[in-house]
């Protein structure tokens, strides 16, 4: 079994191979077709728990997990960082400990804090996944991400994909630069100097800082999202001119060749990474990234707490959880 | 008789060793002519039947009774495939392969199920069949057609068309596939 979820966690895509990383996707499938059903639940996952902990804002992440949860028949614990006693200073070692004596079988994880899924599975017999640290990883972004251009694209071998925005930043360009380039992509970042990582050692991507040159090479366009504490940071001069440089409109869009496909990982910002019109456009994925959120995030979860772990790929296996 | 790999199927993996055959190709093909002669009877012709071939070992054998009710009635009934490995009670232990597709397009309110399945054997399959099914309407009966029927059952299920009664040892295997329907042991 999988290397990254061997371990019974799925804290990043570092360390995966694109073995198995297509196991899941594979897998992928079969939880896709249960969401068509005019009664998406399937028993699988029935008597086991399985607690969100977001340390920070989210929409999809969290009800895409929640959504998944509840299609496996799983029961889900919320817990919230702003309703809940961390404001009387509860620690976050206190708060793992309370959640896992109620139960639960899985603890999902994003916190502000690189590194923070790690520590808790330190902590924890519980299966942690991670969804989202700091600026560190998320790695069932990359997965419904890879997902997704499988779907549109047949295979990511060979595929050019333009990761475009706030690189240093973001967890999701991380994970899907492992992914997409574990999968036989050819990634190129494009962004500002001062948004890439001071050092790029090591990642088997290109780099430019000319959107519009790297358009008319690209399969697939991927935004990421501009954050505006940037701007206060100093990093961008000011929003117009990242826009200038960096915006997805319809005149850049029609420099993609004529099958490109354009995606974000959400929360988008109309009018800053990608003009409200192409939001709309056929070609933009976004709405399919979300839907393939859940199909994605159900099969994680039905790898690490269902029958899938040892059996996926041995049948033979005798259950050695 | 050729030994073959049994890697998805109980009691999983090792080499299936064959030791009799109890229906040659031909034998099968009678059979499911005659199962295709009961579901019209008992359905008094095809309307609103629906074939469901259990995944992966009822599949082939729900295709060739499509093939036969086409002969016979002169319409195909829709068809489709069923993967009952996420709604069974021994999840654990069984494997889950990502080749096993659920592919049902039509709605199921008010049509006549016929699950096809090619060996009858505890009865958990169906039963999981059934809870799945529940999920893509509510059909209006649901009947049961197997290739063989190999005795053992741990729950209160029983066939509507059988090709084959079959008394066996729990410990035997039963394999049915496109030449015929072998008995047989698994070595490990």
């Amino acid at each position: 079994m999988s290397n990254a979820l061997v371990d019974g966690n799925l804290l990043g895509i570092e360390g995966m191979t694109a073995t198995e990383i297509e196991e899941i996707l594979d897998l992928t499938d079969i939880f896709a077709e249960i969401s068509q059903r005019p009664i998406p639940k399937v028993p699988a996952l029935r008597g086991r728990t399985i607690a969100t902990l977001f340390f920070e804002n989210s929409t999809r992440t969290r009800l895409s997990f929640d959504t998944a949860a509840r299609r496996l028949s799983a029961d889900t614990m919320t817990f919230g960082a702003g309703s809940s006693s961390l404001s009387k200073g509860e620690s976050l070692r206190d708060t793992v400990e309370v959640i896992e004596a109620y139960g639960a079988d899985a603890l999902i994880v994003r916190h502000p804090m690189a590194g923070t899924a790690q520590r808790i599975a330190n902590w924890t017999d519980a299966v942690v996944i991670n969804a989202g640290d700091g600026c560190h990883e998320h790695p069932t972004q990359a997965l419904l991400d890879a997902y997704t251009l499988r779907q549109h694209c047949g295979s990511l071998n060979g595929l050019r994909i333009a990761l475009v925005g706030d690189i240093d930043h973001s967890r999701v360009a991380r994970s899907n630069v492992l992914a997409f380039t574990a999968l036989g992509a050819k990634v190129t970042l494009v962004a500002p100097a001062t948004l890439l990582p001071s050092s790029l050692a090591g990642w088997p991507v290109e780099v430019s800082h000319d959107l519009n040159a790297v358009l008319e090479q690209t399969d697939v366009c991927y935004l990421l999202r501009l954050q505006h504490e940037r701007i206060s940071e100093g990093l961008i001069p000011s929003v117009r001119e990242y826009v200038n440089d960096f915006g997805m409109n319809e005149k850049r869009a029609n420099l993609l060749p004529s099958e490109a496909i354009i995606c974000h990982p959400g929360p988008t910002n109309r009018g800053v990474e990608i003009d409200a019109a192409v939001a709309a456009d056929p070609r933009a994925v976004i709405l399919d990234q979300v839907a393939n959120g859940v199909s994605v995030r159900m099969a994680v979860l039905f790898l690490l707490l269902g029958a899938g772990r040892d059996l996926i790929e041995s049948p033979t296996a005798e259950g050695n959880k | 008789m050729a030994k073959r790999e049994r890697g998805q199927t109980p009691p999983f993996g090792g080499v299936f060793i064959a030791y009799a055959r109890i229906l040659s190709a031909e034998d099968m093909a009678r059979a499911v002519r005659r199962m295709a002669h009961e579901i019209i009877e008992r359905n008094h012709g095809l309307n609103d039947v629906v074939l469901i071939g259990l995944q992966t070992g009822g599949v082939f054998v729900a295709q060739q009774l499509a093939e036969a009710l086409a002969e016979i009635d002169g319409q195909r009934p829709a068809t489709g495939t069923l993967d009952v490995a996420l709604h069974r009670d021994d999840i654990g232990l069984r494997p889950v392969v990502p080749e096993a597709v659920t592919d049902i397009t039509m709605n199921l309110d008010g049509k006549t199920v016929v699950l096809v399945d090619d060996v009858l054997f505890t009865g958990r399959t169906i039963r999981a069949a059934l809870d799945a099914l529940g999920t893509f309407g509510r059909p209006k009966g649901v009947q049961l057609a197997v290739m063989v029927d190999r005795g053992h059952r741990e729950l209160p299920i029983r066939p509507d068309y059988v090709g084959k009664n079959l008394p066996t040892r729990r410990d035997e295997v039963v394999d049915v596939h496109q030449q015929g329907v072998d008995l047989g042991a698994v070595e490990k």
